[in-house]
């Protein structure tokens, strides 16, 4: 028979313990007080003002007009239609090249995986600048790859490569391959060895196996790097404007030319604002759709 | 080692809320000292949230944790001495086994030699002794239990606190160690609280078990008590096999199952509805035509399963349509088990000194 | 049994069944080693042109690396702000890591999240959100505002870092120091800190290395003397191909060898 509780019995110690707990949990919270601190400094406040910015006029008032030149300009609808294409097509190779490597790496044995991985971290690992700079000599009408392409008879005179669409994807394609192999590799590493051969053991083939029991389960890491891909590309800076030549003007691109050529604030903070709210919606969407054991993670 | 540190521990109102779940509900236990008391209950019956809180790692809602006369309820978990064994050991991986052991003594600021002498004879205690120099990985699970039991007792804490020390090992060595806890505990004879929701563990280690249910007590006795007169149809449930017979009472307070009169009085009259536990080895089988006396109840029913075990033969005998008893007897000449094939009507004797009565579900 | 015919999956595929996906996986790697070494080559060329591969070799650009002011300068800076960064995030992202894990408070999993937004939020937008707010303060310019910026952008990953460690840790053995004597903090440096400390120190590495590298925020908030590597090297690939780069970005592509080299070596360690 359980001890009925003496409801006249004051809550022994009760307030002592509760205000014990508060203040620890206070403590506890307080180690991140720095951290917040910082990240409030330099991301939270200075992107709130830019979202203030982003609604007021010229003189100081509230104002639409800076959507409203997005919506009427026909040069912002380019600027949103080319941002939006290198994405998708910088995600779409990265998940063509990215797909077959992460598979290579999670089949090798540990000890070599550790080794062939080094092709994928190294560049993760190098600054873009550098990377950017070495697409831009490999690319030139000079460079080695219109010279090897001569050569072998590709074609006759060099082609180019570079300043324009196809160099700006080739690079960025570089760029982020590494993230979307990374978070893929990871998920392929999860699947047991035993499916496959439970598959093959229930009479799949080994093409069969592989289509319905290794590619959906490693869906889940091949969404999660290319959501990081895509949104990463929505963003990116340096690539396209090296490799681009001028030609290939993306959204972070253009922030940049409003605030060097007219000092719009306004401006550019729309297109920021912009920018950030496609990234969260598209961050928010794939969320509802599919969850994510990876963490977004990396560096850009 | 002496047990003159050896302290009871008073718990009284102790509350812990998780959401709307109680974890604990207005607990009251009275731990004695030197006693090895074992918290025993199904998963997520609060026995573990009970432990932690006697540790200091658990803040409860409200209620006191008193060692002898002192309140230990706000006391931060470094200032209760108190040694704990967790079930996963908790080993310090970047430490030998001789800095395991020594880290309290560290703490407290005890020299390096004498440090290095109660090691040793904590090393002694559990029979590692020249192992010290070892690193952790290098230890099989039966000598990291060891090692996490002689961290937790080397400092001489009041009290021990063990949270299912055993369940990681094999079943062999589980049963080794249960008896050597047992005679290491009586060595120390440190107040001892020891948590598994492994019943057989319980009986054989403990002075005293509390079954605790739902965040709280449902009985605390000697395991004798606890098996031998259950409170309740959970403990009695929880603790051995057991088959529960609904009764029926006359108008006189009879209790009856059937024809058969188990009790010629309710044990407590305002209590209407009354089961029967019946214990399977409790019971014997009987040759010819015995009927129910002042010496034993008998039952009569058909052989529905039988299955040789070894040391004893277990078998299911359908009373009626509904109602099927467990049994177990011994393997021995006497056991007369050559009666139990299946589908034979067999007769079996509950001794009247075996009756267990408990008042069904919701009826408190 | 030759290698060709031997199995390479448990459901016996032979790896010659396979060659054609390790001819597709090396051709891939291939494709992202090359671009990231091929600064090097062309670093030891003594031609103005980029030219590949170079008819002469020489260390002509890397004179000229050392002896320019302007560069000698900005490496110093990119150096200094690199070191002050993992020196500040990578207390403060172990902090706050710890602090969250631990905690269990209701408000943890949105403080987490608030700290993640660096890694959410397109950098351009950090980039000038921040060379507003610094111009406000009279932080552009100065070292003082590039360490803030990129510790907020390290923060992040040393909370990742941190965090997944302490995921395979069992914080039991930290409870278990505290019955036995010692305060929280103590048991912190005494226990958890010694075991997670590979992971502190590759949360360093990448804290140094994401403010080494970072490019866009540089761009806008430093300058002057107070420029950084990036940001000249940025300005050098728009504008005109200074073959200096290509022994800078050999520099670079050293450093980080050097780093990822080091966390390689330290996961082995903790395993």
């Amino acid at each position: 028979m359980p001890i009925s509780p003496d409801i006249e019995t004051p809550m022994l110690h009760g307030q002592e313990l509760q205000s014990q707990k508060k203040r620890e949990e206070w403590v506890l919270l307080g180690l991140s007080l720095p951290a917040i601190f910082v990240i409030a400094l330099v991301v939270i406040l200075p992107v709130g003002w830019l979202f203030y910015l982003s609604f007021v006029d010229g003189h100081g008032n509230f104002s639409l007009e800076h959507y409203q030149k997005m919506v009427e300009y026909k040069s912002y609808a380019r600027v949103f239609i080319t941002t939006f294409k290198v994405s998708a097509l910088t995600t779409l190779i990265c998940i063509v090249l990215g797909y077959p490597i992460a598979y290579f790496l999670a089949a090798l044995p540990s000890r070599w995986s550790g080794i062939f991985m080094l092709a994928v971290l190294l560049p993760f690992w190098t600054s873009l600048l550098v990377r950017t700079y070495a697409w831009l000599v490999l690319l030139q009408s000079k460079g080695l790859l219109n010279d090897l392409a001569i050569q072998i008879g590709l074609w006759d005179s060099p082609v180019k490569l570079v300043h324009n669409m196809t160099g700006t994807l080739i690079g960025m394609a570089h760029i982020m391959l590494p993230f979307l192999v990374l978070p893929l590799y990871g998920a392929m590493k999860k699947i047991e060895p035993d499916m496959m051969q439970a598959a093959s053991n229930l009479g799949a083939s080994p093409v069969r196996a592989f289509f319905s029991i290794y590619l959906p389960l490693s869906v889940s890491g091949l969404v999660a790097g290319a959501l990081i891909v895509f949104v990463l590309c929505l963003g990116f800076y340096v690539t396209p404007a090296v490799l681009g030549g001028g030609r290939v003007v993306m959204v972070a691109t253009q922030i940049t030319a409003i605030l060097e050529h007219q000092f719009d604030w306004g401006a550019a903070s729309a297109l920021g604002v912009v920018l950030l709210l496609a990234t969260v919606l598209v961050l928010y969407l794939a969320g509802r759709f599919f969850k994510f054991d990876t963490a977004l993670f990396g560096k850009r | 080692m002496n047990n003159s540190t050896a302290l009871p521990i008073s718990i009284r109102g102790l509350t812990k809320k998780y959401g709307d779940l109680n974890a604990l509900n207005s607990v009251d236990l009275e731990i004695k000292s030197s006693e090895f008391l074992t918290l025993l209950g199904p998963s997520g019956s609060g026995k573990t949230t009970l432990l932690m809180a006697i540790a200091g790692f658990n803040r409860p809602d409200a209620g006191s944790i008193k060692f002898g006369d002192a309140e230990m309820v706000l006391t931060p978990p470094h200032k209760r001495d108190v040694g704990m064994v967790f079930q996963s050991y908790a080993l310090f991986p970047h430490m030998t086994v001789s800095e395991n052991i020594g880290f309290p003594l560290k703490l407290r600021g005890l020299a390096a030699k004498e440090v290095m002498g109660r090691v040793d004879e904590a090393l002694a205690t559990v029979q590692l002794s020249g192992l010290g120099d070892r690193a952790i990985d290098q230890l099989s699970g039966g000598q990291r239990q060891r090692v996490a039991l002689a961290r937790a007792f080397v400092f001489r804490p009041r009290i021990l606190l063990m949270d299912e020390p055993l369940s990681a090992l094999d079943k062999k060595l589980r049963e080794h160690m249960q008896i050597e806890l047992k005679q290491i505990h009586r060595q120390l004879g440190v107040t001892t609280v020891y948590v598994t929701h492994d019943q057989r563990e319980a009986l054989t280690m403990s002075d005293r078990i509390a079954v605790i249910n739902h965040g709280e007590l449902a009985q605390v006795d000697t395991p004798e008590a606890i098996y031998n007169r259950p409170k309740d149809q959970f403990v009695a449930d929880f603790i051995g096999e057991s088959t529960m017979l609904s009764l029926t009472r006359g108008g006189d307070g009879r209790l009856s199952f059937g024809s058969e009169i188990i009790s010629s009085s309710s044990p407590n009259p305002s209590v209407s509805k009354w089961s029967l536990v019946v214990r399977p080895e409790r019971l014997h089988l009987l040759e010819g035509d015995v009927n129910t006396s002042e010496k034993q109840v008998v039952f009569r029913g058909h052989v529905k399963e039988y299955v040789f075990q070894g040391e004893t033969a277990f078998a299911l005998i359908a009373l009626d349509d509904v109602t099927i008893l467990s049994v177990r007897f011994g393997t021995g000449a006497g056991s007369r088990i050559q009666l139990l094939e299946p589908g034979a009507l067999v007769s079996v004797g509950l001794m009247r000194e075996d009756i267990i009565l408990i008042p069904q579900e919701g009826q408190t | 049994m030759s290698w060709w015919t031997s199995p390479a999956t448990e459901t016996q595929i032979s790896h010659g069944d396979r060659f054609w996906l390790y001819v597709v996986a090396a051709i891939i790697m291939l494709l992202l080693i090359i671009p990231t070494l091929i600064v090097i080559p062309m670093s030891f060329s003594d031609s103005q042109y980029l030219e590949f591969p170079p008819e002469q070799w020489s260390l002509r650009w890397y004179g000229e690396y050392f002896d320019s002011t302007k560069w000698m300068r900005a490496t110093v800076t990119s150096l200094q702000v690199g070191f002050l960064t993992l020196l500040v995030a990578t207390p403060l992202g172990t902090m706050a890591a710890y602090a969250l894990f631990v905690s269990g408070h209701r408000f943890a999993k949105t403080i987490f999240m608030l700290l993640i937004t660096p890694m959410i939020v397109p950098v351009i937008l950090i980039a000038i959100g921040v060379f507003y707010a610094f111009g406000r303060m009279g932080l552009n310019n100065s070292i003082t505002g590039l360490v803030l910026a990129h510790t907020a952008m390290a923060t992040p990953l040393v909370m990742i870092v941190i965090t997944a460690a302490l995921r395979s840790y069992d914080l039991n053995q930290e409870r278990v120091a505290r019955s036995l004597g010692a305060t929280r903090i103590k048991a912190f440096f005494t226990v958890t800190l010694p075991q997670i400390k590979f992971s502190v120190v590759t949360a360093g590495l990448l804290s140094f290395l994401t403010s080494f590298d970072e490019v866009i925020i540089a761009i806008f908030v430093s300058g002057g003397n107070n420029a950084t590597l990036t940001k000249h090297m940025f300005a050098a690939l728009r504008d005109y191909i200074d073959p200096t780069i290509a022994a800078i970005s050999t520099i670079m592509v050293g450093v980080s060898t050097v780093l990822l080299l080091a966390t390689q070596f330290i996961d082995r360690r903790k395993k």
